[in-house]
């Protein structure tokens, strides 16, 4: 069996509240739950979940930016488990939502890509114009470029150079954070297109998280629900898009806007996500959830892919 | 702009650095100057006045030559108030960036530090640190330079915090930066302006507090002179011989006023925020250029634009935002406006009211009809009462447009206010009707929440009960589902389909998504570089699209079930509006363009229902790519 390009266990993320003077500590905020997920060697593993399930956070630790509270991250089986960036930086890299926040604004476009050919590598000046000229020609940015600074370029220009920056640490698995929430559709499409050009090319392996469902379909190979801090749904993309198990799933695809569909809300009732300070206890998705039952609410359900079919986190999965 | 440029623009902080500027080069050139000795007593000759041969300025109470040790104090004066302004700036920001950078315990140690120091009376504090080292013009120096770091560490501290958190650090870590290497390289280059911009402003203090230290005799030592110690002997003579008080005196004054006119105009020049033009307020309704050809209505509706021309004109730049743009929406009907970013469709809705921000927004051409009056160049009274009570608008980011501070209830009772006068009784129960009406659940408690206490989803639904508020017959809706949620989304654009049947609203919804136009709207404009491309009924449009940008931007969008796949790009970007192509604008981005397709102005062809802008269309039986 190949080893796995990323392979994490048990990890989760509490955010501490802050002691109070007196009484007993608080509890914290549960940002992400336990997770255990597998990412094969040239796998596109998407994510998707709306705002506040956790997964910028659990993007956040995948490259040491933030300590994991449990658990431990295997990178080609080899455990990382001090959240040093600099160690993370070679191996696995990060590529950012908001591309032009992401970039020095006093920092020319070469300095910023000399940054991690220099301090990760070691490069002298020769090599790294070198390497810089291949990046640049690899992800179709003019060299021309690299003497400007970042408020000159468009948001897809700018992105371009986020990958580019990425793909200079020569790191084989690649975090992508919403890489293309901020840009326009036709934008969209040209840096999607240049993300499936270089896996093929490279050999990459990508983490691609997404609150948008169609966008997550044109590129994953399998797929993760994420719910409130918890995977509640995993497997390959075509069955969890052709036949949702988890309710919070169907939920996801019916809401999305779709030409020809009637406009309805898919939700009778207006409903809101839990308040993460006071979680429900059973799973976090029963108040919305149509099929709810008294053993929703007493257990928390558990990821499991019994029966042949793709995992679920659900005491009434839907079937076919 | 160039700082320097937006400097001179400051007629005063000009003023101020020319006289800086010769106060400096007359301070550095005094050794070189043929000035008497200005240490050299001579008592025969004291007290002369001014003007007296010799002695241009007189002379002090030691026969002294007052225009010498005027310079050669201003001189002392400058390099120590300059210097205690280095050192102070150098501490204080070094521990306000540490502060800021680590954050945590490491930031409340340094800042309770801080908050120690600053608790002291300042020049008591810097009379302690004279006492206990002895006093001495380098004694002083160190002493207001101490007094000074607190104001620095914490101005400094509050900007790192803010960049410290942007993702651009992120990227240098990820990048194999050590925290020294990020501090020095990402954060100290980002904190500069602040530090220049504080110093400016504060250099003219520290001078004067080293003369107040001199003044009081614990600064320089007799004989040499600095401006405060020249006061200070000055001051037994001051009223029998005031010339000796008066001459330093002009200079502390001269100085102080100069570099504090300068580090205002600094402050001006280097702050992001005012550089973009946010001292410029805004008018009240968008300028009307004197020029402007008003249309007449071209079709029904109760809100018409026609051939509506929207600028920007800045310094000798002319952004052509919106460039004739005709549209018309029905009691009832929701018409879309579909584009990408830049493409005016927002400048569009805003025109309407006058919103768009003048200067440097212009309109220049065109009407915009509502029930047959033209609300261009309307007065602003007419406008202001057609604002939220006919026409209202619903925003992208709701917790940007409502105020933080106030209930939501408070504030849906303001905008009824605004138009009806009504008791807080009445108001208080027609906003819950409208938290109803927008289904927000328990509105009666929930009228009383702040904006923070409520989700994405149920602070646009405010939005929305804000822009009913009135009963308006228009809603201009500008992106309102694009900060939120899919499912939320799904929630609130059922929500506004209701509204509009049930109180037969016209709704003009400006997205950039496809699949939100099939759903919500009757009629669709598609719109690229300010102008429109190809107008019609919703499923014409997006069954057979005519125009290529709008066939080839719906295959860029990907669309659910289709599995995973390769997407339709279109290369290039749009066109920058201040810098057009003749012709048609998307021609260099499209394949089927001609020459004829890069020349003169191409007209919007109405054909039945639809209209396009287009001398290649895609034929109706033709797939696109």
């Amino acid at each position: 069996m190949t080893t796995p390009a990323l392979r994490l266990e048990n990890l989760s993320k509490t955010f501490p509240l802050g002691r109070r003077l007196f009484g007993p500590e608080r509890p914290g905020v549960r940002a992400v739950h336990p997770v255990t997920l597998e990412v094969m060697p040239g796998e596109t593993l998407g994510i998707v979940g709306e705002s506040g399930c956790g997964k910028s956070t659990l993007a956040r630790m995948l490259v040491g930016l933030l300590p994991p509270t449990t658990g431990t991250i295997q990178i080609e089986g080899r455990a990382l488990d001090n959240a040093d960036p600099a160690v993370f930086g070679k191996r696995i890299q990060y590529v950012f939502q908001d591309p032009i926040s992401s970039l020095n604004p006093r920092k020319t476009i070469r300095q910023i890509m000399e940054a991690p050919l220099k301090l990760l590598h070691g490069m002298d000046r020769a090599a790294r114009a070198k390497r810089i000229a291949e990046i640049f020609a690899t992800v179709s940015l003019r060299e021309e470029f690299l003497d400007r600074y970042p408020h000159e370029f468009s948001g897809g220009q700018a992105q371009r150079i986020g990958i580019a920056r990425a793909l200079a640490a020569e790191a084989r698995i690649l975090i992508l954070d919403e890489p293309v929430s901020a840009l326009d559709v036709s934008v969209q499409a040209q840096v999607l297109n240049l993300l499936a050009d270089l896996k093929a090319r490279l050999g990459l392996t990508y983490l691609f998280i997404s609150h948008d469902l169609a966008v997550v379909e044109a590129v994953s190979d399998r797929v993760a629900v994420l719910y409130f801090g918890s995977v509640v749904e995993l497997g390959r993309a075509e069955d969890i898009f052709r036949a949702p198990r988890h309710p919070y799933t169907k939920l996801l695809a019916d809401s999305a806007p779709v030409v020809g569909r009637p406009l309805t809300a898919p939700e009778a009732r207006e409903t809101e996500l839990p308040d993460p300070l006071n979680p429900p206890g059973g799973c976090a998705f029963r108040a919305r959830c149509p099929r709810a039952s008294d053993l929703c609410a007493a257990k928390v359900p558990v990821l499991d892919g019994a029966g042949g079919r793709h995992a679920v986190a659900c005491h009434h999965p839907l079937q076919d | 702009m160039s700082a320097l440029a937006l400097l001179a623009r400051n007629r005063l902080a000009l003023g101020g650095l020319i006289v800086m500027a010769l106060v400096v080069l007359l301070a550095i050139l005094t050794p070189l100057l043929p000035l008497a000795p200005p240490n050299v007593t001579d008592t025969g000759n004291r007290f002369l006045p001014p003007f007296s041969p010799g002695a241009p300025l007189g002379t002090d109470h030691l026969g002294r030559d007052l225009l010498s040790r005027l310079m050669w104090g201003t001189r002392l004066s400058l390099a120590v108030g300059i210097a205690a302004a280095f050192v102070a700036a150098t501490i204080g920001a070094a521990i306000g960036i540490v502060a800021g950078y680590y954050g945590g315990r490491t930031d409340n140690v340094i800042m309770r530090g801080v908050d120690m120091l600053m608790a002291f009376p300042y020049i008591l504090l810097a009379l302690a640190i004279v006492a206990a080292l002895g006093p001495g013009l380098m004694n002083a120096l160190i002493a207001v330079a101490a007094v000074n770091i607190p104001f620095f560490a914490r101005n400094i501290r509050g900007i790192t915090v803010g960049i410290a958190h942007k993702e651009f650090v992120d990227a240098a870590r990820l990048s194999g930066m050590s925290d020294a290497r990020i501090i020095l390289t990402e954060i100290l280059p980002n904190v500069v302006p602040v530090i220049v911009i504080a110093m400016s402003t504060t250099v003219g203090w520290m001078i004067l507090e080293t003369a107040g230290l001199s003044f009081l005799g614990l600064g320089s030592q007799p004989p040499v002179a600095d401006l405060g110690s020249m006061l200070g002997e000055a001051r037994a003579a001051l009223i029998t011989n005031p010339h000796t008080s008066i001459v330093p005196g002009l200079m502390i004054l001269v100085i102080v006023m100069a570099i504090n006119l300068l580090g205002d105009g600094i402050r001006d020049a280097l702050d992001p925020r005012l550089k973009s033009g946010a001292l410029n307020r805004p008018l009240p309704a968008t300028l009307v250029a004197p020029d402007r050809q008003p249309e007449s209505q071209q079709n029904d509706g109760i809100l018409t634009l026609d051939n509506l021309q929207t600028q920007f004109r800045v310094k000798h730049r002319t952004y052509r935002a919106v460039g004739g743009v005709t549209l018309s929406v029905k009691p009832g009907e929701c018409l879309g406006i579909i584009g990408e970013s830049g493409s005016g469709k927002s400048v569009t809705a805003l025109s309407v009211m006058g919103l768009v921000a003048s200067p440097p927004g212009l309109v220049t051409g065109g009407s915009v009809h509502y029930r047959g009056d033209d609300l261009i160049g309307a007065p602003y009274r007419q406008l202001r009462s057609l604002r939220g009570s006919q026409i209202a608008y619903i925003f992208q980011d709701p917790l940007a447009t409502l105020h933080p501070l106030y209930r939501i209830g408070d504030q849906l009772i303001e905008a009824i206010a605004v138009h009806h006068s009504i008791s807080r009784a009445e108001g208080r129960k027609r906003a819950i009707d409208l938290l109803n009406a927008v289904r927000i659940p328990n509105a009666a408690s929930r009228i009383d929440d702040y904006p923070h206490e409520m989700s994405g989803g149920m602070r646009q639904r405010v939005g929305i009960a804000m822009a009913l508020a009135n009963d308006p017959e228009v809603i201009i809706a500008d992106e309102p589902t694009t900060a939120l949620d899919v499912t939320v989304q799904a929630q609130i654009l059922s929500l506004l389909d209701d509204l509009r049947r049930d109180r037969g609203l016209a709704i003009i919804f400006i997205t950039h998504d496809f699949g939100v136009v099939g759903q919500l709207c009757d009629r669709v404009a598609v719109m690229y570089a300010g102008r429109i491309v190809e107008q019609g009924p919703t499923r014409a449009i997006l069954d057979a699209p005519r125009h290529p940008y709008t066939a080839r931007l719906m295959a860029c969008v990907p669309e659910l079930g289709a599995g995973k796949r390769r997407l339709e790009a279109i290369p290039g970007l749009p066109p920058p509006v201040d810098d057009l192509p003749p012709g048609c604008a998307f021609a260099p981005r499209c394949d089927r363009a001609t020459d004829t397709c890069r020349r003169g102005d191409i007209a919007l062809e109405s054909a039945g229902d639809r209209a396009l802008r287009c001398l290649q269309p895609v034929q109706p039986q033709e797939a696109m790519p």
